[in-house]
């Protein structure tokens, strides 16, 4: 069953981009774009990874690395809500932050293991029912927990935004944030909120990679995924279900080639690694090709908000 | 404090926008059941007013009463939580939802959306007070007036008594006015505050009961409408004796300067915006072009100057055709062309950069090598400056920090320098003061008389029919008619506006 | 009470000057407190930086050449950052203009010097240029997100050089060791008053692009761009061709780099060419203001501080990354600083007292 462990293996390379997506999908519904993803996931990875090490406690491992990326993303709304900054430096800024905060503390843990138990806490778990589906459940339904909570996180997204009313004063501070303010709708609350829980996913994606997919620490562990996660938002419409498919689909260029060396197929490995950034370029550039209303970024993105503004 | 009738009360309200006094002191009492209109030009204040009525601005001084209690706003919040509601000249609507989802933003309404049982309520308000809206439309499909009905049922539903319409007349055909005004007496019957914003005497001498003048950042004087008249009000709200009647320069020529055939253009969703438009225009005419908000007036405008796509048709002018150049095309081949674009920041001009490189802008294509002159820019700039007697601490002064009228002059100064054959302005005196308004029809019955044809694109219809020769209607992205402005009327306009064909006085 | 935001129509030169200086002070003052609290002493710890960047000769010209890769690259990105085009490419198109002159490097050592240097300054130039075309050739053509197209081809650039490094460049006399060869002396950037030459281009470099940006027809109309295209568009500025010239030449600038990193410092390629300049050199760019001559001021405090970091670490212990940390400090800062100088913050305390008096 190639293609079953394929998929299968493509989901697990996909959940730390899903999470990013996701935190990056809140963000930018809230009207700012935090290019700040890379380095909040690797300052979530290595705090994450810290934390585990020392407690060896996976709850533990897992809140910190969500509030090591809320901070990375609360220096980013400080930035840009309340001081009103550059939106887009300012999420540069934040990701030469987070790589050199990441190699900075992962500095010391370069070659450390965690323990067996703490690995165990993340091994994969059959759903009782839904596991026994024939091809679909191996490949869905028999994961690690992290990879679960991507598909509810993704869910409970997706029902917040278009269903909420919470979730539609949220799209409209995204859109057209003079009109939510007129309509009382709190918008700096709004935009911290949003920003930080979006900073938090990306702390979790980031977790992912250095707790259970990688699971050492290394140096620049996130090789860019947070930028493949940023296209991702664009690519996924800015809607949490269709980031689901584009996170996974991603997640299967990651380990394509990786995947092919045993099957005869000769492409140097090199040209495979090539591959989700290749293919971010070309989706990136299909997506512009074609412009719809209903696919259009939220409207105010990237826009400081001042209400008094003439 | 509480003067007997007044609802709502603002005394001595001051607001100060970096060195400009916006409002000085300002005082207003409006009663319950009135419709009260603040008159003033633009700039008088009226505007940044009710915003701190509203909450989106905080005053710097001053207080604000409502009933017998004093409040202060933070935020708009506050401010509907007293049962005020505005309706802004800009409406605030999200675009991308639909008129429902606009009515229950930001109101408490649990956690998920349940919309019919909100629907039911909402139909209620909208039987209560006469109003259609079809609440699943969403809003980019909306017309102007559609928005507006959305605006009061939004601000209705929140469950305002103190209404404050800025401007609402400004982008309505004559038709929709009456509408809206049948709309306000009935929120006056429900016993409703009422306040109007204009700055056109014939509507406030229609509706109001009572009217409050401004000028300049102060309150001047509160009036019953029973014991004043235009004239006096006119006088108050400019400060001195002003003939505010447009004059008409009479057309000498029949020389035609351009032929537009059956020109058609599509937008980036791949509607047709322009849908076979023909006119011509003869030497020293100005050519009025009236229609609601959206008809197609700017793809017009812009498909003529070469910044917007023609699918089929011809531009002709003086025997060439144009259709399908470029800006750059236009301005190496010496076509004697100038656009005043509606958004003058956005596309006229630069906003952060001074006179004399906006000026420069027009220039440099001239200059030879690879290097632009700004010596010869700065000193049209200083010419320019002193022609048109713009205000601005220097040339070398980014013009963002302008007013609207000056910057309107700088722009309009640069375009009539190149001495263009044919002037092209959109909405050029939206948002100006009179004394510019009227600097401005002068400049252009100026151009006139040198043989200038000039389209005039704007949205009042007093100074279409006082400025122009013909007026040219569309709606919809389609000629409705082209009507002799001397005879024509505004009733007559307005259903043209509104895609009624009309044949009578067709010249 | 009650916090209201004003706007402000002006401010000065020098409160302006005034705000950036507090920024940086700040900045270096978190950061000591940081470093206080891993348990060194900030005042020591900086006088060793200064110390380590400028202590002696080979400080100083240590400290030079860090710079001198980062006020090039700076002055590319600043082209394509005054026309609003986040290109932060800057690290893929060094990679492939060093990529483009090692070609040359390795292939045409037999040619004479100054004519091989020259070849590899136009390939590096080249090189460059080609990877800041293809994403301007997208964005003017489609509006495709330039951020993420120019950063993805960062690592395309890289995957590249790691292919070349292990694969058909391996030096087979590294005894198995993945290495490009080194390159033969007819390849390598002469000396000039102690520096490699690297120093005269990076200084003909300022000057040039300050001449135009400032007086050139092009850098006029990249500038308008920047500021709105429908203006540009109006003013009868082809948009497309000038944002691909804008960026075959930002491109093109940090391409140099890539040569004078491989042929001046390396004296090789390897997939480190960059040592993050690309990055470094957008927080570099955005603090001169996109102003050449602030530029080389900011780029050498820079280099200084990495030179320094790298000091302080065999001093002090603290990881070389503290300095990649300081930096986006200060950047933060600067950032954050730029709100002073548009609002001014006013509190209202009467507003506390009336509202308690309307709840009485």
């Amino acid at each position: 069953m190639m293609t079953v462990a394929f998929l299968k293996a493509a989901i697990i390379a996909g959940t730390p981009l899903l999470f990013a997506t996701l935190g990056e999908i809140l963000t930018e519904k809230a009207g700012n774009l935090n290019l700040g993803v890379e380095g909040m996931m690797l300052m979530g990875a290595v705090i994450g990874f810290q934390m585990g090490y020392s407690t060896n406690s996976p709850i533990l491992a897992m809140v910190f690395a969500a509030l090591a990326g809320a901070i990375g993303a609360l220096i980013f709304a400080f930035l840009t809500v309340s001081l009103r900054a550059n939106q887009v430096v300012s999420g540069l800024a934040l990701t030469i932050f987070g790589t050199g905060f990441a190699s900075f503390a992962g500095q010391s843990l370069v070659g450390l293991k965690m323990t067996d138990a703490f690995n165990a806490s993340f091994k994969t778990i059959k759903i009782p029912g839904l596991g026994d589906i024939p091809f679909l459940g191996e490949i869905f339904f028999n994961q690690d927990i992290f990879v679960y909570l991507g598909y509810i996180t993704a869910i409970i997204l997706g029902i917040y935004l278009y269903k909420t009313s919470k979730g539609l004063n949220l799209r409209a501070v995204g859109e057209n944030p003079a009109a939510a303010d007129a309509a009382s709708v709190r918008i700096t609350r709004y935009k911290y909120i949003h920003i930080l829980l979006g900073g938090a996913l990306c702390g979790l994606g980031g977790a992912y990679l250095s707790l259970v997919y990688v699971p050492v620490w290394q140096e620049n562990i996130t090789a860019g995924r947070g930028w493949i996660a940023v296209a991702l938002v664009i690519f996924s419409a800015w809607n949490p279900y269709k980031a689901l498919f584009g996170a996974y689909l991603f997640g299967g260029l990651d380990i394509i080639g990786f995947r092919l060396q045993g099957t005869g197929i000769v492409i140097s490995q090199y040209v495979f690694d090539m591959m989700p950034y290749l293919v971010t370029i070309v989706i990136l550039v299909i997506v512009s090709m074609k412009k719809d209303i209903r696919n259009a970024p939220p409207k105010a993105l990237g826009e400081p908000y001042f209400r008094e503004e003439r | 404090m509480n003067n007997g009738s007044a609802y709502v009360s603002m005394r001595d309200i001051t607001k100060i926008f970096g060195t400009v006094k916006a409002t000085d002191n300002m005082n207003l009492d409006v009663a319950e059941g009135e419709i009260h209109a603040l008159l003033g030009e633009n700039g008088a204040g009226k505007s940044t007013l009710m915003n701190m009525l509203s909450g989106i601005y905080i005053p710097d001084s001053g207080h604000i009463y409502i009933g017998d209690r004093e409040v202060r706003f933070s935020s708009p919040r506050d401010s509907i939580n007293a049962g005020v509601g505005m309706i802004h000249q800009h409406f605030k609507l999200v675009e991308v939802l639909t008129a429902l989802e606009n009515i229950l933003l930001g109101f408490k309404i649990g956690i998920f959306v349940k919309k019919n049982d909100q629907k039911r309520l909402i139909q209620q308000i909208m039987e209560k007070y006469q109003l259609e809206v079809d609440l699943d439309k969403y809003v980019y499909d909306m017309s102007v007036g559609e928005k507006q009905t959305l605006e009061i049922l939004k601000t209705l539903y929140r469950g305002a008594r103190i209404l404050i319409l800025d401007e609402p007349t400004a982008v309505l055909t004559p038709q929709e006015t009456v509408k809206l005004f049948k709309i306000m007496r009935r929120m006056k019957e429900q016993g409703c505050s009422v306040i109007f914003i204009s700055h056109k005497m014939n509507e406030v001498m229609e509706i109001a009961d009572k009217i409050t003048v401004l000028r300049k950042g102060r309150t001047i004087d509160t009036l019953d409408k029973g014991n004043t008249d235009p004239q006096e009000l006119t006088e108050l709200m400019v400060g001195r004796p002003v003939d505010l009647s447009i004059k008409r320069v009479d057309k000498t020529s029949d020389n035609r300067v351009l032929r537009v055939k059956n020109l058609r253009a599509d937008n980036e969703e791949k509607l047709e915006v322009l849908k076979g438009i023909s006119f011509d225009m003869f030497q020293g005419e100005i050519l009025g072009v009236a229609g609601i908000a959206g008809s197609g007036q700017k793809e017009l405008c812009e498909a003529l100057a070469g910044l917007y796509p023609i699918k089929e048709g011809e531009i002709n002018f003086k025997g060439e055709n144009l259709a399908g150049r470029s800006p750059k095309e236009f301005i190496t081949r010496g076509i004697s062309m100038s656009f005043i674009p509606e958004d003058r920041l956005g596309m006229g001009l630069v906003a952060n950069m001074d006179i004399v490189d906006n000026i420069l802008l027009k220039q440099y294509h001239g200059n030879k090598g690879l290097f632009v002159k700004r010596k010869p820019a700065s000193e049209k700039a200083k010419e320019i400056v002193k022609k048109l007697e713009i205000k601005t601490p220097g040339v070398h002064h980014p013009i963002k920090n302008l007013s609207g009228g000056n910057i309107q002059k700088v722009l309009l100064g640069r375009e009539l320098d190149s001495h263009p054959e044919l002037l092209i302005t959109a909405y050029p005196v939206r948002g100006l003061d009179i004394n510019t308004c009227l600097k401005i029809y002068d400049i252009l019955n100026g151009e006139k008389k040198k043989g200038v044809s000039i389209l005039y694109i704007a949205e009042d219809l007093d100074s279409l029919l006082g400025l122009c020769d013909r007026i040219m209607v569309i709606s919809h992205g389609e000629i409705t008619g082209i009507v002799d402005a001397r005879v024509a009327t505004k009733e007559q306009l307005g259903l043209m506006m509104l895609g009624n064909k009309e044949v009578d006085h067709a010249v | 009470m009650q916090f209201r935001l004003v706007k402000i129509a002006e401010t000065s030169k020098k409160k302006q000057t005034f705000i950036f200086l507090a920024a940086i002070l700040l900045a270096l003052f978190t950061t000591g407190l940081f470093i206080m609290f891993l348990g060194h002493d900030p005042v020591k710890v900086y006088l060793s930086l200064v110390n380590g960047a400028f202590g002696s000769r080979y400080r100083i010209e240590q400290t030079l050449i860090k710079a001198i890769p980062l006020i090039i690259t700076s002055l590319g990105i600043a082209i394509a950052f005054r026309m609003k085009f986040w290109n932060i490419g800057a690290e893929g198109q060094i990679t492939m203009g060093a990529f483009c002159a090692s070609y040359l490097a390795l292939n045409y050592s037999y040619l004479p010097r100054p004519v091989l240097l020259s070849l590899m300054l136009l390939g590096g130039f080249i090189g460059g240029s080609i990877w800041g075309i293809i994403p301007a050739f997208f964005k003017a053509k489609w509006g495709t997100n330039e951020t993420i197209v120019t950063l993805m081809m960062n690592y395309v650039a890289l995957k590249w050089i790691i292919y070349l490094q292990y694969g058909p460049w391996k030096d087979p006399a590294a005894l198995g060791f993945p290495k490009i060869p080194n390159f033969a002396e007819n390849a390598i950037l002469p000396k000039f008053l102690g520096l490699h030459i690297g120093w005269v281009i990076a200084l003909f470099l300022v000057i040039s692009v300050h001449i135009f940006m400032n007086y050139s027809k092009k850098g006029f109309e990249i500038a308008v761009i920047g500021e709105s295209v429908n203006t540009a568009r109006y003013a009868g500025i082809e948009i497309f061709k000038t944002i691909v010239l804008a960026m075959f030449l930002s491109g093109g600038i940090c391409g140099l780099v890539g040569m004078i990193q491989a042929s001046g410092v390396n004296l090789t390629l390897s997939k480190d060419i960059t040592g993050g300049v690309g990055y470094t050199a957008i927080i570099t760019a955005w603090l001169g203001a996109l102003k050449p001559h602030w530029i080389v001021l900011v780029s050498i405090l820079f280099a200084a501080l990495v030179q320094g970091s790298s000091y302080i670490q065999t001093a002090f212990g603290i990881s070389a990354a503290s300095a990649q940390l300081l930096e986006a400090i200060i950047l933060f800062f600067v950032l954050g600083s730029d709100f002073f100088a548009k609002y001014r913050l006013v509190i209202d305390w009467k507003g506390l007292s009336r509202k308690k008096e309307n709840k009485l």
